[in-house]
């Protein structure tokens, strides 16, 4: 995250000008909820990005982290059409660079015995774990900001990626952040 | 207290007051309908289930209160769908329940099943699909309460067989009169926001061409009264939006009628130059606005709604007051009444609006003798041979605009129209509606041949259930906007818009269902028509004015076009704008 703390110009403000948007929505766990979420994107012409939902502490309630691509609406719009539904209880902005992001992948690879080794090292530099190993192929997972997970599945392309699947970004805000 | 589910459900509609329903039995909500026998609510049959959808809409428009209407599963709740958005796109509070199969069987494709909740999920303000027979009070009563605040709407409760049906366990439930809501997600906010006011007070003091501009939320908010006392204080003119028709008296100084797509040419070159907006209840329609980046440009926006996603979806607000406009409103009056209304010069203003009224009233050219009815005039006939609380409903299409424009609306709740969805065959179920909520007054149907074809059927409710609407059936034999826009924007080649001279037989027609009716071809038998119609109390009406079709709806402002290029009637094409 502090990548462009380097760079010359101007300080930015970190609000604006990103494309994509974290919300968390706060749901009554009742059937059909997601559904609801999904047809209200759907219908309004909003695209998302990504959607992870499991429910809370609070088993009256599930936690939606949805990813909004703020290309395709206003995210003031995205936010106040899911606050007309009626089983959406809370919705918080996170905003990039004060949130803690996180996102699970785990994938299969090409990975014959000479190129183990290699793909091992990768991994290890990137906090990933070995979860099986085949004649050819290993399967792995990391957990990282979105962005590390981004360059570790580019790096893994170069080996040959059998099946893979993310979760989608799960967050939460940063401690002593008044939002 | 002991109790099936389907005596809950009829107990819990009483509890919330209601009176009238209307409904259409069959298999998976038959349970439901035999405590209807024993229950103080009078409920009206209908012949399709769109006509009860459409009733308890014009029973929401004319009373305030919650429409309701009860249909059966499968087709009897797709049937119900076209009145749900229509609902769902004016804000009109309604809840329908519908019949399910039995919990268990629900995604089995049994007979008569569908995805009610799924298939209403976008045209509803909230659904439910009760699982368990206690849980029906609480579902009504959240129900009710989630349809009648905030911004109304409908919502729809589906209610699967099992749970009501006195043969299975399923359905028995111990019956409580207090059962708390469970809504965490659902708070509407009322109270506005004190600094957004005294901002909207400021800039309405500055203002050297404001407009108040008044969309349907003012009649949902009962703020008719305090609208005209912000008006009457500050001086300011009034636009009424199709869905505001009657919030503010036509015969009023102020009233400049109304705006949009055929709106007068006052009202909406007013709003073009206004300097304010204020808009009230009001959502920035594209009928309305005409093409958005021509729209009213340099005036600034005050906007007062109790949806807060309104408030800058269409055109950024200078400044926002979500809430209750009645609340919103009366704060503005106690602002402006103890800090004064301002100095700003608007003699200039009131002389150029002034101007455009005598340059470019609302005409049409005059028949001569031996030509044809015009539509127009009927209307204005009507008008003046009604009492002036008369209830006009209408259809969808050029007798729609035509009785907006022609009517002159003295009270609230005396216009029921389909505004957003625009569906044909609206007035004569809505007609219905209001009657049965409103038994004392006059009801007319201002209805042509196209919409009339599409519910006409529900005349027989009328004549068994004995509520005596009347109809003014404009019939041009066309599609008539259809034509217009066709002759107007498709070089006049006429495709699909001719229905036919003389099938059906209206008259006949009508009398087979019950109807006294009439046939009316020249302007002088109008007046007495609608004289003997007058006279009728004991069962429907219908008058069959056969109209010329060469009439179009003027002004307008063609598609895609701003306000600024809006075509008037020929014989004004000549004055200086």
């Amino acid at each position: 995250m502090n990548e462009q703390q380097g760079s010359s110009g101007p300080a930015k403000h970190h609000v604006p000008d990103y494309r994509y948007h974290t919300l968390v929505v706060t749901v009554e766990n009742k059937s059909g909820v997601l559904a609801r979420l999904a047809a209200l994107f759907s219908r309004r012409g909003f695209n998302i990005e990504s959607l992870a939902v499991a429910p809370t502490d609070d088993e009256r309630f599930s936690r939606v982290t949805v990813v909004v691509d703020l290309e395709s609406a206003p995210l003031e719009q995205i936010i106040k059409q899911l606050d007309k539904l009626v089983n959406v209880v809370n919705i918080r902005e996170l905003h990039p660079g004060h949130a803690v992001e996180r996102e699970l992948m785990i994938v299969t690879v090409v990975a014959g015995p000479d190129r183990r080794d290699e793909l091992v090292e990768h991994l290890d530099r990137a906090g990933g774990k070995v979860l099986s190993v085949g004649a050819d192929a290993m399967m792995l997972s990391l957990v990282g900001p979105p962005v590390r997970v981004d360059e570790f599945e580019k790096l893994l392309g170069q080996y040959g990626i059998i099946e893979l699947q993310r979760t989608g970004r799960v967050a939460l805000a940063n401690l002593d952040e008044d939002d | 207290m002991k109790m099936d589910g389907g005596q809950a459900l009829i107990r819990a509609l009483e509890l919330e007051g209601v009176d009238v329903m209307f409904g259409l039995p069959g298999g998976a909500i038959l349970p439901v309908y035999d405590p209807i026998i024993d229950s103080s609510i009078r409920h009206i049959l209908v012949r399709h289930e769109q006509g009860a959808g459409h009733m308890a809409e014009g029973y929401a428009h004319a009373t305030g209160r919650p429409g309701v209407a009860m249909v059966t599963s499968g087709p009897g709740a797709t049937n119900i769908v076209t009145p749900l958005c229509d609902a769902h796109l004016d804000s009109v509070p309604m809840v329908v329940i519908t019949g399910q199969v039995p919990y268990a069987a629900i995604g089995t494709d049994a007979f008569q099943e569908c995805d009610t909740t799924g298939i209403t999920q976008s045209v509803t303000k909230h659904n439910f699909l009760v699982s368990e027979a206690q849980d029906i009070p609480r579902t009504i009563k959240e129900a009710f309460h989630i349809a009648t605040t905030g911004r109304p709407g409908p919502v729809l409760v589906d209610i699967p067989k099992d749970i009501v049906d006195p043969d299975n366990p399923r359905s028995a439930l111990e019956w409580t009169d207090d059962v708390d809501m469970d809504l965490p997600g659902y708070s509407p906010r009322t109270e506005v926001d004190p600094g957004a006011i005294a901002a909207a007070a400021d800039l309405i003091r500055a203002a050297e061409r404001p407009v108040l501009y008044v969309g349907g939320g003012i009649l949902k908010a009962r703020a008719a009264e305090a609208l005209r006392e912000l008006a009457e204080l500050t001086g300011i003119h009034v636009v009424t939006t199709l869905m505001a028709r009657g919030a503010f008296p036509d015969s009023h100084d102020l009233c400049l009628g109304m705006p949009g797509m055929h709106g007068n040419f006052t009202a909406v070159t007013a709003m073009q130059e206004s300097d304010l907006l204020i808009a009230l209840g009001a959502r920035f329609d594209d009928r309305v606005t005409g093409r958005l980046d021509g729209f009213a440009q340099r005036a600034k926006i005050i906007h007062v709604d109790i949806d807060a996603a309104e408030l800058g979806k269409v055109r950024r607000p200078d400044v926002a007051i979500l809430g209750d406009c009645r609340v919103a409103i009366e704060a503005l009056v106690a602002d402006m009444a103890s800090n004064g209304v301002g100095g700003a010069d608007r003699n200039a203003w009131r002389s150029r609006v002034s101007g455009w009224q005598e340059r470019f009233p609302l005409s049409y050219e005059q028949a001569q003798a031996g030509d044809a009815l015009k539509p127009q005039m009927v209307i204005e006939r009507l008008r003046d041979a009604t009492p002036d609380d008369t209830i006009v409903a209408s259809g969808v299409g050029q007798h729609q605009m035509w009785a907006s424009q022609y009517w002159s609306f003295e009270h609230p709740y005396t216009w029921i129209n389909s505004g957003g969805l625009g569906t044909m065959g609206f007035s004569i179920p809505a007609a219905i509606g209001a009657k049965a909520g409103c038994p004392d007054k006059m009801v007319w149907a201002v209805d042509g041949d196209g919409c009339f074809q599409m519910t006409a059927q529900e005349l027989v409710t009328a004549t068994v259930e004995k509520i005596p609407i009347k109809v003014a059936l404009l019939n041009n034999s066309y599609l008539g906007m259809v034509r217009q826009w066709q002759e107007m924007f498709y070089d006049e080649r006429y495709s699909e818009v001719f229905l036919s001279k003389d099938v059906p037989d209206y008259k006949g027609w009508a009398e087979s269902m019950g109807c006294v009716a009439m046939r009316v071809d020249s302007p002088e038998e109008v007046d007495a028509a609608i004289a003997k119609a007058n006279e009728v109390d004991d069962r429907p009406v219908v008058i069959d004015f056969r109209v010329t079709a060469a009439e179009k709806v003027y002004p307008m402002v063609p598609s895609g076009a701003s306000n600024s290029e809006l075509v008037v009637p020929p014989s004004q094409q000549d004055q200086p704008r």
